[in-house]
């Protein structure tokens, strides 16, 4: 087939990327090359419409082994261990495909962390689904959460924390984010840049098939009514392959046989022959005939483009490859010798004794578009004047009952039940938490992890919205007694050739990066999705942030059921009473409008780390962010956990009732104390000006607000609990 | 005492089942599934996971596995096996327990702690044990236990029910089963008791920081009983 521009268009380039082509390789490519072109050069792989911004981010920090650029980023855990993690979205399969899309998500992100020598011990989620009422979200839910559990259960890999909302902005473009940690010893990391010439390349995993053909550049485009045409695009995910990959590379990783290794994932073959190369300054040349094949017939073209999963490439020591080849048989896997490095600079390919393409990796890599897209500022809105009347009228237990059993507060646990959370036996806190928690195995030590989104937020006010998403991962993770070390983020979007969407992205990650610096909290990974859009409609801006910690001694970790009756509980951090936004003002006044609560991230420090001073010197029996819901419905969870009554008797605040307890400002806290430490715990606090105040008395049951709202545990578990089972029955 | 644990490809509890029984005293060694011979062995486990990732029948390509005649001859001289959720749906295949494990009655996997009430004690299972409850974990998509009538019949007969779901209280009632399991059955015994398949992971609660305890309780218990 002789190429032309129309071709070139129909591959998802834009007129201008196939002139820059033409006029660098000085030729027209064949179809293989503008195959190679376009699989590298789509949004999903070449950040170009990103890159220029995320430029701006904080990567760096003492604990920081690896930031972005690598499979997934690394941190120091200190004892010569090493945490590898990273957060990836699915999105556009999973809408496509629920339950193979989630599945290879997962997969995905498990296998770009033990591509760097890692074992995966936890996974986490963050999936968004259109309204209740559209038809298609009920079997999108199912199938994703299948999908998910599916692949992570038969891993063996618990999924420890997670997070699930629902909004009509993502009817048409659900997202799916899934989270991997690992845990590696610090001087066996291995990493993707290929080194030294005349170097055997290795092909080991599943076949090639065609599956997934143009999978990266399908998630590089918006959905219109054809989208059911794109199912072929989707990858079928094996998840038992994957388990004897993950065993037969952490065996061959044990020795000294591996030079660099990168796992086949967007785009393939393409990406990760040409990134090795590319990060080792040198060529690579394939023989096409050798990649193991499922199919008849694959030409160069498929065999390049397939998105088949449970694939690495490898780059092995000369005379390591009978080593390697014991290890791949004895666990049943294909293994071939590909290619080789070579000093030429070029990717090669051979099929059938001819060249196929050859193409410098420069130009693909350092070629490739970046793009600085115009985008639009947006202005932070006023605020709303709501009337006293209006929420004078309104009881309490009502708008608790409304509030707490809203899609996105209630428990989620018919979802997390479907995952194996405690496999791998050092599961210490389970989803439903702050953070899920697991020990770093034979050792004192945990790790938490959370994963965050407040697309609300962001679409008010990109900027605050950006900054609150670090800052309450920085929260969560406190609130388990863990000291936060790094994020990773996953920024979903609209599409970036709208001014719009790509100002909400701009201003999204400059939020995120003021807060990640002034928190001392780097970003080490990440993924852009953009194109979350059918036709003219996008999402709203959904940067979801996987925030992980380190608690030392994982015998302090704190959870956020109440324990003992007697105690108090205060409220840590100042309440003003920020209702715009708020899930109340959203789901009980049906009020869209007025700018998201204010983050200081001043008082998020510095109330974060008194906390974790509380912490540490014993002071804290249980703990809990104040987030969405605002106060009451933090104070709930902490009684249903717990199984805990509370007499609430609110402090002689001039704020309104209602305002107080479902105003949703930033940098609070709930924590339970002990009546005889309370004059230590004030101290302290006063010390560090932290503002606090006292909420109330834990008791046997009930929850007694201000003497005259009697609200049983038993309610309180109805309203929390019996939504999601019962929309899914 | 010496135990041995098999990992097949795609078994993923089998580390967990190492670290437990060695917390609790036994001498554990992995043995591979395409290994000929048991070492010599006072228990062995056939641990959880998703042995040839499941994708025919639970547990059938496992029980076909090389090391399996070795396992399946060793319980029929009596030694002990004991098989623990994809173990026991490898044990059902073998045919050295009876019955079937079908998909979870909501078609979903379900991962929660559960009681379960211990039937019998004339075994090296559970004798000695000061408890007829136990709060064990369970993480499975296939644990609905079924078997026909006449099988039924010979099983409760022989008293080869092991475990049945419940409540905190003991009580046995349709409410407190989480899969659609006939008669609550969560685990069975062969004829002779030394063949033990269940679905719930005592491996996973083996610490207070855990799920909970009641595992360690089964494990001391168990070392000392084959002792």
């Amino acid at each position: 087939m002789k190429v032309n521009e129309q071709i070139a268009l129909d591959h998802g380039l834009k007129s201008d990327e196939y002139k820059k082509i033409c006029q660098l390789l000085k030729r027209t490519p064949n179809i293989t090359e503008l195959g190679i072109f376009s699989a590298m050069w789509n949004e999903h792989c070449s950040y170009k419409s990103s890159r220029l911004h995320l430029k701006k981010l904080p990567t760096k920090g003492k604990k920081v082994i690896q930031g972005p650029g690598e499979n997934a980023g690394v941190i120091d855990i200190e004892d010569g261990d090493a945490i590898v993690f990273k957060i990836e979205s699915h999105n556009h399969p999973s809408f496509i495909e629920p339950y193979q899309g989630a599945a290879t998500g997962v997969g995905g992100i498990m296998r770009d962390v033990f591509t760097m020598g890692a074992r995966p011990i936890a996974n986490l989620n963050s999936i968004h689904f259109g309204s209740p009422q559209h038809k298609k979200t009920k079997n999108l839910l199912r199938g994703v959460v299948h999908g998910i559990g599916g692949y992570g259960n038969c891993m063996g890999v618990p999924t420890i924390a997670g997070q699930t909302s629902f909004d009509s902005s993502y009817n048409g473009n659900i997202l799916v984010n899934a989270m991997t940690l690992g845990l590696v010893k610090k001087n066996k990391i291995f990493y993707s840049k290929a080194a030294g010439l005349n170097k055997p390349v290795i092909y080991v995993g599943s076949k090639t098939g065609r599956d997934g053909i143009h999978g990266a550049s399908m998630a590089s485009a918006s959905f219109d009514e054809k989208i059911e045409e794109k199912k072929p695009t989707v990858q079928v995910g094996d998840p038992f392959t994957e388990k004897l990959l993950l065993e037969a590379c952490l065996e061959l990783m044990a020795g000294d046989s591996i030079i660099a290794i990168q796992d086949m994932g967007a785009a393939g073959l393409t990406s990760s022959s040409i990134e090795m190369a590319s990060k080792g300054n040198l060529g690579i040349e394939i023989n096409l005939n050798k990649v193991p094949c499922r199919e008849t017939k694959m030409t160069p073209y498929e065999i390049m483009l397939s998105e088949s999963q449970e694939r690495m490439l490898i780059v092995l020591e000369n005379g390591k490859e009978e080593i390697a080849k014991k290890i791949f048989d004895k666990w049943n896997l294909d293994f071939a010798v590909i290619g080789k490095t070579t000093n030429s600079k070029n990717i090669e390919l051979f099929f059938n004794q001819e060249q196929v393409a050859k193409i410098p990796v420069n130009i693909l890599v350092e070629n490739s578009p970046m793009y600085d897209r115009k985008w639009k500022k947006s202005k932070l809105p006023k605020k709303n004047k709501i009337k006293k009347e209006v929420l004078n009228k309104l009881k309490i237990k009502d708008v608790l009952k409304k509030v707490l059993s809203n899609q996105n507060i209630c428990s989620k646990e018919w979802i997390w039940q479907q995952y194996d959370h405690t496999v791998m036996g050092d599961t210490i806190q389970k989803p439903g938490g702050d953070s899920g928690v697991v020990r770093v195995h034979g050792t004192n030590k945990a790790v938490a992890a959370s994963v965050d989104s407040s697309a609300v937020y962001c679409w008010a006010h990109p900027l605050t919205g950006g900054k609150q998403v670090v800052a309450e991962s920085w929260r969560n993770l406190i609130s388990v007694g863990a000291k936060p070390i790094a994020i990773t983020n996953c920024l979903n979007f609209g599409s970036p050739e709208k001014e719009d969407n790509m100002g909400e992205f701009v201003e999204c990650v400059k939020g995120i990066g003021e807060a990640s610096k002034y928190l001392n909290f780097p970003v080490v990974s990440g993924n852009v999705s953009f194109y979350n859009q059918t036709k003219e409609v996008g999402i709203k801006p959904t940067p979801s942030i996987g925030g992980v910690g380190l608690i030392k001694d994982y015998k302090k970790m704190i959870s956020m059921d109440l324990k003992e009756i007697d105690n108090l509980v205060l409220i840590v951090g100042k309440t003003e009473g920020h209702i715009d936004q708020s899930l109340f003002a959203r789901s009980i006044l049906d009020e869209k409008n007025g700018p998201p609560p204010e983050v200081n991230l001043f008082n998020e420090k510095n109330n974060g780390e008194s906390i974790l001073n509380l912490i540490d010197r014993g002071y804290v029996k249980s703990a809990h962010d104040i987030s969405l819901g605002g106060l009451l419905v933090a104070i709930s969870k902490m009684c249903i956990k717990g199984n805990k009554g509370i007499k609430i008797s609110k402090s002689k605040n001039l704020i309104n009732e209602i305002e107080y307890f479902f105003a949703e400002d930033q940098g609070r806290y709930l924590i339970e104390v002990n009546k005889e430490d309370l004059k230590e715990v004030t101290k302290i606090l006063d010390k560090n000006s932290v503002h606090h105040e006292e909420l109330g008395i834990i008791t046997q049951n009930d929850m007694i607000i201000n003497e005259k709202t009697k609200v049983t545990i038993d309610e309180l578990k109805s309203y929390y609990t019996n939504w999601l089972p019962k929309y899914m029955s | 005492m010496k135990s041995s644990v098999i990992t097949f490809p795609g078994s993923n509890c089998d580390r967990d089942m190492d670290v437990a029984l060695k917390k609790f005293g036994f001498n554990n060694k992995m043995v591979w599934h395409d290994d000929n011979e048991l070492p010599k062995s006072d228990l062995v486990v056939l641990p959880g996971g998703f042995s040839y990732g499941d994708y025919l029948r639970c547990g059938s390509m496992a029980s076909k596995s090389k090391i399996m005649q070795s396992v399946i001859n060793f319980a029929k001289s009596g030694g002990l096996v004991m098989g623990i959720c994809n173990g026991f749906q490898i044990l059902v295949e073998t045919g050295l327990v009876p019955g079937v494990l079908l998909r979870n009655k909501y078609l979903e996997f379900i991962c929660k702690n559960v009681f379960v009430k211990l039937d019998n004690k004339e075994n090296a299972y559970f004798k000695n044990l000061n408890k007829d409850i136990l709060e064990f974990h369970i993480a499975h998509n296939e644990g609905n236990y079924f078997c026909t009538k006449d099988q039924l019949k010979e099983i409760k007969d022989n008293n080869q029910i092991a475990i049945y779901y419940c409540n905190s209280e003991g009580k046995i009632e349709d409410q407190y089963n989480p899969n659609g399991s006939i008669k609550n059955i969560a685990g069975i015994f062969n004829k002779e008791k030394n063949v033990l398949g269940m679905m719930p992971h005592p491996e996973r609660m083996i610490d207070q920081s855990l799920s909970g305890e009641d595992g360690s309780i089964f494990f001391k218990n168990l070392i000392n009983n084959i002792k």
